[in-house]
């Protein structure tokens, strides 16, 4: 499964470090992209996996599959449809009333089903709580390695998967592989890689897997789900303005400043993980590598030092303008914009520039 | 009942630093503590304790100063302490982890009594993968409960459980039978402090301390390096974007003409940026 950072053991006495495929091995082809079929609708993550396990399979020469589980009816077949517009070659699917609604139990048993039976040479899951919940059994009950939360996905020259994630220490990424064993399993935070283009149009075959589980055989049932309320939800992940704060602002009431940023902006606010920790901030605000992943339009960061956990969490944004008082801080080797000054005195006066910019109406208004 | 609460004695990450040249983790010197994710575990351990009775077993792999991590755990009030430590897990990746862990559980459980339900913390913030929890559930064949915010009920004449889990999207409510394993969310309870004392019995307390072979692991196929699967093949620091951020001029300007000219590079970046934001904010 994923290894710890061991920087120390590159190169060491593991017995993995060079590739000698067990012969049964041989026959494991092919990429996988879990899809992740929830109360009828499909988690983007897939998606964006499929547009990367694509160029994988491209790169492999080999056939990029779907895996949708689900319940009978209507939506597992729309997710298949879905999965070929979004690259898939091939479809691999189950569906049974034990599926319905995801359950550790009935899903670990498909899926290593499906594995064994059609043997694909990587795996790749969404790094939501229902994908590294399910990829942790996988892997645990096929003996295989898993990285969990992959930064940067390639394959090698001999056709190893190299999965990249940050490593502890704030400032190191490390390549993690899995040579000796198949499948070789990742999972990639949602926004981590861009939505693929859809393709209209496009087919293919689809194998039924017929899943025999049954319910009475299966232990844990579901009493009940709470549907989130969507107004308390924070939308980070998928908003086009994001503005954040860090340890720089100095405290919880400096922060209210990327509120009011945000606000004027109507962008969502989050922080760096220390903020989340000294409470300023609830822990679904955070950025970075253990928090949200975001691809906004403009990211704002102010008094944040840009450690690899935080840089590898906004990277995919296409503008960031980062505001810090040391100008040798790291967020500058990734920012577009900087601004070497006090974010606490800058950040209402950007408020106030935005607020008479973008909307005069509500200034004069206010004005008067 | 009896309870195992899995620790990992982790360094204080907010003063971990790098070595600028040689790009390697200094760790000589930087204070370890508790995982904090472990916490809210071994708290929901001790409420259900309040509540049904029983005892809970803490457990750490680790090098012998992780000792220390075990003895604040008993001064929160855990019930006795298991140290497992041996060079042969150096370098286990978390297959490996959840291999020695699981054994030591099952150790555990004829040791000092069958084991009704084993924490975990969601997740640890240095290796930061959130499967050792999966990983053990799966080897000791437990009923697996991840990102658990609530224990609703626990019956234990019936040998069910309840649970509220942190899905996407809403929160499902999960019933289940014993044993099984939890992994606990964070921010769900805060730990106590243990009475004075509890915190003078920890100190005097003794450290079941366990090798691989106490612990009946018998197969060292499977752990440490050669027991795991994954490599870390290359360490580095990332590459600079090939410029670098392109600085405002600041030339003895306040804030209000440094933010003017900040957004006016914004809108020159992204000039679709500006109609948009007027449009939502209007519309
Ligand atoms: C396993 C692991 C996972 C992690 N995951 C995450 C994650 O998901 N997200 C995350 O963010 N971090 C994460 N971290 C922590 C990360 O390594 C850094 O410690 C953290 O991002 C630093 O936060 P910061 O930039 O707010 O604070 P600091 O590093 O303390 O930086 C504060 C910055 O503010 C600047 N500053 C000071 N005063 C001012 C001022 N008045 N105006 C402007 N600037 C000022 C300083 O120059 C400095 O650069 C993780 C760490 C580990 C080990
Ligand atoms: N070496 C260890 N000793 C005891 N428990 C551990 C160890 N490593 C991981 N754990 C447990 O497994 C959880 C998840 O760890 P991880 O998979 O590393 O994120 C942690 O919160 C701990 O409860």
């Amino acid at each position: 499964m994923t290894s710890k950072p061991a920087p120390q053991a590159a190169g060491g006495g593991r017995a993995g470090m060079r590739k000698e495929l067990p012969e049964h091995f041989k026959a494991y082809k092919h990429v996988w992209v879990f899809v992740e079929l929830e109360r009828g609708a499909v988690h983007p993550v897939s998606w964006e996996l499929m547009g990367e396990g694509r160029k994988l399979a491209d790169k492999l020469g080999v056939q990029l599959a779907a895996i949708v589980l689900g319940g009978p009816g209507e939506a597992v077949r729309m997710a298949v449809s879905e999965a070929f517009a979004y690259g898939a070659d091939l479809a691999y699917v189950a569906a049974s009333p034990v599926l319905d609604g995801y359950r550790n139990e009935s899903y670990t048993r498909c899926m290593t089903e499906l594995v064994d039976t059609y043997k694909p040479e990587i795996l790749l899951l969404g790094a939501t709580t229902l994908g590294r919940d399910l990829a942790g059994s996988v892997a645990t009950t096929l003996l295989t390695g898993l990285t969990a939360d992959s930064t940067g996905l390639e394959v090698d020259a001999d056709g190893s998967l190299a999965a990249t994630r940050p490593t502890f220490g704030g400032s190191l990424l490390c390549t993690i592989y899995t040579l000796n064993f198949r499948p070789q399993m990742a999972t990639v935070r949602p926004r981590v890689f861009s939505l693929p283009e859809r393709q209209e149009g496009r087919g293919g075959p689809v194998i039924e897997h017929n899943f025999s589980l049954l319910e009475d055989d299966i232990v844990t049932k579901i009493l009940q789900f709470i549907p989130d309320r969507e107004s308390s939800k924070s939308n980070l992940a998928y908003a086009d303005v994001v503005v954040a704060g860090g340890l720089g602002l100095g405290s919880a009431e400096n922060y209210q400043h990327v509120r009011e940023l945000a606000n004027v902006l109507g962008a969502e606010w989050g922080g760096s993980r220390p903020l989340v920790q000294r409470g300023w901030i609830p822990a679904d605000r955070q950025i970075g590598q253990t928090g949200k992943t975001i691809r906004p339009k403009l990211y704002i960061a102010a008094g944040i030092s840009g450690a690899i956990q935080h840089r590898v969490g906004v990277e995919g944004a296409d503008l960031i303008l980062a505001i810090n008082t040391d100008k040798n801080a790291p967020i500058f080797d990734f920012a577009h914009l900087g601004i070497v000054t006090d974010a606490v005195r800058l950040l209402p006066a950007l408020a106030k520039a935005f607020r008479q910019r973008i909307s005069p109406s509500t200034h004069t208004r206010m004005a008067m | 009942m009896h309870i195992v609460v899995c620790i990992k004695q982790v360094p204080d990450s907010a003063q971990i630093r790098v070595h600028p040249v040689t790009n390697t983790i200094m760790r000589q010197g930087v204070p370890t503590i508790i995982n904090p994710y472990d916490l809210f575990a071994l708290e929901a351990a001790l409420k259900l304790r309040d509540l049904h009775g029983g005892k809970i077993t803490v457990l750490t792999m680790g090098p012998p100063m992780a000792e220390e991590s075990l003895r604040r755990a008993l001064s929160f009030g855990a019930d006795r302490a298991v140290l497992l430590t041996d060079r042969i897990f150096a370098g286990s990746d978390t297959l490996a982890t959840s291999y020695a862990l699981s054994e030591a559980i099952r150790k555990i459980g004829e040791s000092f009594g069958p084991v009704d339900i084993v924490f975990t913390g969601k997740q640890t913030i240095d290796g930061d993968t959130a499967q050792v929890g999966p990983g053990i559930a799966k080897r000791l064949d437990l009923h697996q409960l991840t990102y658990v915010a609530a224990v609703q009920e626990l019956d234990l004449k019936a040998g069910s459980i309840a649970v509220e889990r942190r899905a996407e999207g809403g929160v499902q409510v999960l019933s289940t039978k014993l044993p099984c394993l939890i992994t606990m969310l964070e921010g769900t309870n805060e730990i106590r402090r243990g009475s004075i004392e509890v915190a003078l019995n920890a100190a005097r307390a003794e450290i079941v301390t366990w090798s691989a072979a106490a612990a009946g692991i018998g197969n060292t196929a499977k752990c440490g390096l050669k027991g795991s699967p994954t490599v870390v093949k290359r360490v580095f620091a990332p590459k600079p974007r090939s410029e670098k951020a392109f600085q405002i001029d600041l030339s003895g300007l306040g804030p209000d003409a440094i933010a003017e000219s900040a957004m006016a590079e914004i809108f020159k970046r992204l000039p679709s940026l500006e109609k948009e934001l007027t449009q939502t904010l209007q519309g």
